[in-house]
C-alpha cells in the first residue's frame, strides 16, 4: 500500500479537494478543451497570453483526484512563465510520469510538481496526469479542435 | 423474473476450483475479479478445449476433404447446434457467428437496416444503450436520413414504458434494446416492446450482451427478430460472437461482408449467395474459438442457468445491502435484486471512479470505472464516470465483503473518518 500513500500524497488531495485557479477565466484570449475519450475526463484550460508569457491561467472540468490536482498544480506553476519555458516544464513533467526522469535528482527541476511522481507506479493514470498539459499545450497553439489523450 | 425455489444452489467454493486463473495473486492478495460484465474467466475446460482443438484437429472448414477438416467442421457446426438449443431451441441455420455482439448489431444496422429503412424512417432505441446499439443505427440513421429516437428512464434507471405508444409510428422500422443494462442492471421488459414493435410492423432487435450470461433466454419467449452476444461473457473465449436472426429474414436479406465461404457461385462480374447461415460468414472463421465456446456452453447447461440467475439475484441483493450499509455509496439502477441482473454500478461521492478503482487494484480487486461505453445514459445519470463491480457463478458474498472492506480503505485514503454500521 506503500504506491497508494506515495500516489494520493497530502498535497495531491489537497488540490483535488481545494483546486487552485478552477474556474472560467475573464479576459482569457486562448483557451483548449481536453478529453480522455477512455474514461470520460474533461479539462478546459483558459490562457491569457501576453506575447509570450502566461499572464494568468485557469481551468474547469470534471476528472479524478490525478487529473484535478494536476492541473491545479500546473496552473500554479506556469503563472509568469514563457512558451519556451511552459514547453521545457512539460518534458520534464512527462518524462517523470514515464520514468524516464529520476525525480530525486531533478526535483529541483520540477519543483512541486515533483509530488506526482508516485504516477509513474500506475500506468494507466499517466493520462490523467497528463491531460491538463496537454491541454495547456493545445491552447498556447491556439488549436481550435478539441484534443485527446487517445 | 421469478425464479423456481427448486432451483438448486451453486457450490460456488467447487465452481471457483474449475477456474485457474482465480488461484493468482494480484499485488500480493487474493483476486477479487468483480468484472464480468466486461468479460469473464474461463474454466479449465474452455482452455483445454483450445489447446486441444489446435493439437490434435486444427485445419480449415467446409472446404477440405480431409479427416481433419471434416473433424474442425463438426465441431464447428456442433457449437452453432449448442447456441441454438441454449436460447431455446430454434434452428441451427439462425445462428450466424461474428466476432462479439457488437459486430451482430453492426450486421443487423448494415445488412437489413440498409435495405429497409429509407429517408423519414425512425429508429426507436432506448436511454440506456452500449454504444454498440446507438452508433450502428447512428451511421444507419446519418446515411439514410432516418430519425432516431430512443425510450427515456425513470430516474431508478428503468424505462418509460408510458412513453411507448407516443414513440412508435407507422414510421418506426426498428427497435433495438438492451436486454439487461450494462451499467444499471435494469432487466428490461423486451417481450412487451416486441409485441408493441411487431404490432407497427417494426423489427424488434435485442441486445443480449448481458442477458444471454446470466439469465435463461427463450428467444421466442422474448419474440424478437435478432438478439446478438458474446460468447467472451458467458465463459468462452473472445472473438466470438453470435448473431441470431429470424431464418425469414436472414433469407431475404443481402450479405454484410463478402468473400470466401458466403458465396455459391462467383463469376467475374456477379456473384449468388450461399444459404444461411454460412451466406453471413465469409472468410475463414474464428474456428478455434468457436470450438472451445462449445465447453463454455457444457458449463453453462451443467450449471443451470436457472441457478446461475437465482445464485446472481442473491448475491446482488447481499452486495445491495452492503454498499447501501455503508451510508456514503450511491447506487444506480433498480433496488429490487428480482428486477436487475449481476451488475452495480455505484458512486463514492467524495473519490472519483477511477482514484477508487486504482485503490481497490492494490487490494486485488478488479471492478470497472468509467463510462462503461454508455456516455448518454451517464449524462441522463448526472456521472462523469462510476465505479461498476459486476457477479458472475464464481463470486460469492467473500468477494463482496472484500469490496466494501477496501471502499472503506479507500474513504480513509482519502480523509473520511469512518464509522461504519454493520450489515443487516
Amino acid at each position: 500500500m506503500s504506491d497508494l500513500r506515495e500516489l494520493y500524497q497530502e498535497v495531491i488531495l489537497d488540490h483535488n479537494k481545494k483546486p487552485r485557479n478552477f474556474r472560467r477565466l475573464e479576459g482569457a484570449n486562448a483557451t483548449a478543451e481536453g478529453y480522455n475519450p477512455l474514461c470520460g475526463d474533461q479539462i478546459t484550460v483558459y490562457l491569457e497570453l501576453e506575447g509570450d508569457v502566461i499572464r494568468s491561467i485557469s481551468f474547469q472540468g470534471a476528472g479524478c483526484a490525478i487529473s484535478k490536482a494536476s492541473a491545479s498544480m500546473m496552473t500554479t506553476s506556469v503563472k509568469g512563465k514563457t512558451r519556451a519555458e511552459v514547453e521545457a516544464l512539460f518534458d520534464r513533467v512527462h518524462k517523470m510520469l514515464t520514468r524516464e526522469l529520476d525525480t530525486k535528482v531533478n526535483s529541483h527541476e520540477l519543483g512541486k510538481l515533483a509530488v506526482l511522481s508516485g504516477v509513474c507506479e500506475f500506468p494507466a493514470r499517466v493520462k490523467c496526469a497528463s491531460l491538463a498539459w496537454h491541454t495547456l499545450n493545445a491552447a498556447l497553439e491556439a488549436k481550435k479542435e478539441p484534443v485527446s489523450t487517445e | 423474473m421469478k425464479v423456481a425455489s427448486e432451483v438448486p444452489r451453486l457450490d460456488v467454493q467447487r465452481l471457483r476450483a474449475d477456474f485457474p486463473i482465480l488461484d493468482r495473486k494480484v499485488h500480493g492478495k487474493r483476486l477479487v475479479y468483480l468484472d464480468s460484465a466486461a468479460t469473464t474467466q474461463k474454466p479449465e475446460a474452455v482452455i483445454e478445449a483450445l489447446s486441444h482443438y489446435y493439437r490434435t484437429f486444427n485445419a480449415n472448414i467446409h472446404r477440405g476433404i480431409h479427416s481433419l477438416a471434416e473433424e474442425a467442421t463438426e465441431a464447428y457446426e456442433q457449437t452453432r447446434r449448442k447456441v441454438a438449443s441454449f436460447i431455446g431451441g430454434v434452428e441451427p441455420r439462425s445462428i450466424i457467428f461474428t466476432r462479439n455482439a457488437t459486430e451482430g448489431l453492426n450486421l443487423v444496422a448494415y445488412a437489413w437496416g440498409r435495405h429497409h429503412v429509407g429517408s423519414g424512417d425512425e429508429i426507436l432505441l432506448t436511454e440506456m444503450e452500449h454504444h454498440s446499439n446507438l452508433v450502428p443505427w447512428m451511421l444507419l440513421a446519418r446515411e439514410k436520413g432516418a430519425v432516431l429516437k430512443h425510450i427515456p428512464i425513470t430516474d431508478e434507471g428503468e424505462l418509460r414504458l408510458d412513453c411507448l405508444s407516443d414513440l412508435m409510428t407507422a414510421r418506426t422500422k426498428v427497435v433495438s434494446v438492451t436486454l439487461v443494462s450494462n451499467v444499471l442492471g435494469t432487466i428490461n421488459p423486451v417481450r412487451e416492446i416486441a409485441d408493441a414493435a411487431h404490432r407497427y410492423g417494426a423489427l424488434m432487435v435485442v441486445d443480449g450482451a448481458q442477458g444471454v450470461p446470466h439469465l435463461p433466454v427463450d428467444v421466442r419467449a422474448l419474440d424478437c427478430d435478432f438478439l446478438a452476444f458474446s460468447g467472451h461473457k458467458m465463459l468462452g473465449p473472445t472473438g466470438v460472437g453470435v448473431l441470431y436472426g429470424r431464418p425469414e429474414l436472414l433469407m431475404n436479406m443481402e450479405p454484410f461482408l463478402g468473400g470466401g465461404e458466403m458465396i455459391r457461385e462467383v463469376r467475374l462480374d456477379r456473384a449468388t449467395w450461399n444459404d444461411i447461415p454460412w451466406k453471413f460468414e465469409a472468410g475463414t472463421p474464428n474456428i478455434a474459438d468457436v470450438v472451445a465456446f462449445s465447453a463454455a456452453l457444457d458449463y453453462l447447461e451443467a450449471v443451470g442457468m436457472d441457478a446461475v440467475r437465482a445464485h446472481e439475484v442473491e448475491l446482488t441483493g447481499y452486495g445491495l445491502e452492503r454498499l447501501l450499509s455503508l451510508g456514503w455509496i450511491k447506487i444506480y439502477g433498480p433496488r429490487d435484486p428480482d428486477r436487475r441482473g449481476g451488475v452495480l454500478a455505484f458512486n463514492d461521492p467524495e473519490i472519483h471512479a477511477h482514484d477508487l478503482s486504482t485503490i481497490l487494484d492494490q487490494y486485488g480487486i478488479a471492478i470497472r470505472a468509467g463510462h462503461h461505453c454508455a456516455q448518454p445514459l451517464m449524462r441522463r445519470l448526472g456521472a462523469a464516470a462510476t465505479s461498476r463491480a459486476s457477479f458472475y457463478l464464481y463470486n460469492d458474498r467473500d468477494d463482496i465483503d472484500a469490496l466494501v472492506e477496501a471502499l472503506i480503505a479507500a474513504g480513509k485514503y482519502f480523509g473520511r473518518n469512518t464509522r461504519v454500521h454493520p450489515a443487516g
